[in-house]
């Protein structure tokens, strides 16, 4: 593709090394943590809008499972970047799962046969992945918005949700498709919360951590970004910061900025 | 807005514009969002023009003080004087008796004697053969005003609001010690919620949810975690696809540190209050206007509905002052030798007071 996409932010990813026909993860696991200060949905944004315009008439997918807001508000950011969802949705390319007043409740009974809560979510991604042409199911990337909320809607059991993050990896590795996760990094201070994000990051292939300038609040910056991609051999750490525009984001390295 | 149709064209017209022009309790807001006010002006005006419709505020309270009360005090009253159908969820025994501590909005001669030094600089511009119009101009704003149709209004703390606000249908109070879950609470808030659908044609009416220290310990539930959490969830979604704006006030001590981080994240809007001490002799030297300060208001969050550009605020500790006694004003904190940039806050707040004089002699 030419250099107009190509930012500080593919590069980590590792998404200029692809070709253009491979989908543009690869099978790849991506964990992006952020915390009360900074919100790292912007990554998730940046990877839809990838996605879908990378390639002219790609046959990408992606199944969006939304904990944190409704379409319209995904609907209305994307439009900005210059990608309409509405219209993917149509062509069945954006699959769009409102998760925000679904319970996910994992009790014993839930165990027993009840196909209910993530047993039936994860029913329903299996459905979709099947639908897909054999060829296409490498092209399907799974994206949760985001994983605390997650655990929220499964009443705390959070066993049941690192259960279900596990069957969507086994998915990567069976047919290649990616998941993309955001967590709040935060939020798992004490004992027993920290295995959960530990867990997470280290099923995780590339590892986005989204945090506020250590300096404080700046008006041309918005934050900086840590990503930590684990190569076969090597891994590989950037750091940069950030300024998010709406129809765009800066990315660029600390002090590189005019 | 909630799109229900889908738009196959990026380009869309902006079809609100409309609907916002009847009901003046309501602002037109970016991003497709519609705004109302939180019944503190300043606020407002921090927050990017009012509270958007579909948010949840979430206050963190000071366990010592309670700050917390003024923002429900004055966002409660804001609802009422617009007749908007309100909910407020209280631990106390009678929560309707709270009703009664409602600040009342203050008339529009007060209303002026704020914005008069404002007006004077104006008049000051203006050329005199053009003073008839500007006369006009403003008999149009006083009109507004006595009709009470106006986005946000002043509320005097010592004033109560008149009965008759909240005697009618659409108050609804609970007490959340009577509840015998937080489930209860949720269906009330649920079913209080459905008044008000969300759809594209116009916006017939706004709802306002008022809850007092959620997980305080006299309630039932407090220490139910998970099920705390799910309730937070599952009325930030409702409201999100409501016309309806919700405020929480939480005591951020009494919830454990990781929860409450997650408290955190599913807040639209956080803000903490905290107290100041009386009688800081080295913080009475550090601020300026000391005297009236009665403590802080920290903003952590501002609603980022349908947009991922962060807000960066001016400054994001603010004093809560209360001027004369009677309003509650926000401001940046002046530090004690005030230069030149800061001037013009202190100007305002230097010739209210000198005002206050005048208007105090015949208030009393």
């Amino acid at each position: 593709m030419d250099s107009r996409a190509r930012n500080l932010l593919d590069e980590a990813l590792g998404l200029d090394q692809l070709a253009q026909s491979k989908p543009p993860l690869g099978g790849k696991a991506v964990l992006i943590e952020d915390c009360v200060e900074t919100s790292g949905s912007f990554v998730l944004h940046q990877l839809i809008k990838r996605l879908h315009t990378a390639v002219p008439n790609s046959s990408n997918v992606v199944l969006f499972l939304a904990f944190a807001n409704p379409f319209s508000h995904y609907d209305r950011i994307l439009r900005k970047l210059g990608c309409n969802l509405g219209a993917q949705r149509e062509k069945g390319r954006f699959i769009f799962v409102d998760m925000l007043n679904v319970e996910c409740p994992v009790g014993e009974e839930g165990k027993a046969g009840g196909r209910s809560g993530l047993f039936a979510l994860f029913a329903n991604i299996t459905k979709v992945l099947n639908a897909l042409p054999e060829s296409n199911r490498k092209c399907l990337t799974i994206v949760i918005d985001d994983v605390s909320l997650m655990e929220v809607a499964a009443h705390g059991s959070s066993d049941h949700v690192l259960d279900f993050l596990h069957y969507c990896h086994t998915l990567t590795s069976d047919y290649g498709c990616s998941l993309v996760t955001l967590n709040h990094e935060d939020i798992y201070s004490s004992m027993d919360g920290l295995v959960f994000l530990k867990q997470m990051e280290y099923a995780a292939d590339v590892l986005v951590k989204v945090e506020p300038l250590a300096t404080g609040l700046a008006a041309d910056v918005h934050g900086q970004m840590t990503v930590l991609n684990r190569g076969s051999l090597n891994n590989r750490m950037s750091n940069f910061q950030f300024r998010i525009k709406e129809n765009s984001v800066e990315y660029f390295y600390p002090g590189a900025r005019a | 807005m909630a799109a229900t149709k889908t738009r196959t064209s990026s380009f869309s017209r902006n079809l609100p514009a409309a609907s916002s022009a009847q009901s003046p309790e309501i602002k037109c807001g970016p991003n497709g969002t519609f705004l109302v006010s939180s019944g503190i002006p300043d606020l407002d005006k921090t927050l990017g023009g009012g509270i958007p419709l579909g948010s949840l505020v979430m206050v963190m309270e000071d366990s010592e003080a309670p700050h917390h009360m003024l923002l429900l005090r004055n966002f409660m009253s804001q609802g009422l004087v617009q007749k908007q159908p309100l909910l407020y969820a209280s631990p106390s025994k009678d929560p309707r008796g709270f009703l009664g501590t409602l600040p009342s909005p203050s008339s529009p001669k007060d209303d002026k004697s704020r914005s008069h030094d404002a007006e004077q600089e104006k008049g000051l511009r203006i050329a005199w053969q053009y003073k008839k119009y500007f006369g006009e101009n403003q008999s149009n704003l006083d009109g507004q005003r006595d009709n009470k149709q106006e986005f946000s209004n002043e509320f005097d703390l010592r004033r109560p609001l008149d009965r008759h606000f909240y005697t009618g249908q659409h108050v609804d109070c609970i007490s959340t010690k009577d509840l015998p879950n937080i489930a209860a609470l949720q269906e009330r808030c649920t079913s209080f919620l459905s008044q008000f659908p969300r759809n594209d044609a116009s916006i017939a009416c706004t709802g306002r949810i008022a809850i007092q220290s959620l997980c305080a310990p006299q309630c039932e539930s407090s220490n139910m975690e998970w099920e705390m959490l799910s309730f937070i969830r599952s009325l930030k979604s409702t409201v999100r696809s409501a016309n309806a704006v919700a405020i929480i006030t939480f005591p951020s001590s009494l919830v454990s540190p990781s929860f409450c981080k997650r408290w955190q994240h599913l807040a639209d809007c956080l803000v903490s209050v905290k107290a100041i001490p009386d009688e800081d002799k080295e913080l009475a030297k550090l601020l300026t206007g000391y005297q009236e300060i009665v403590g802080f208001l920290n903003i952590h969050r501002v609603p980022r509905i349908n947009t991922q550009v962060p807000a960066v605020l001016e400054a994001t500790t603010l004093s809560i002052k209360l001027q004369k006694r009677r309003y509650l004003v926000l401001e940046c904190l002046n530090q004690a030798p005030v230069d030149g940039s800061s001037g013009s806050s202190y100007g305002t707040s230097g010739s209210c007071s000198g005002s206050s004089s005048k208007s105090g002699s015949l208030d009393f």
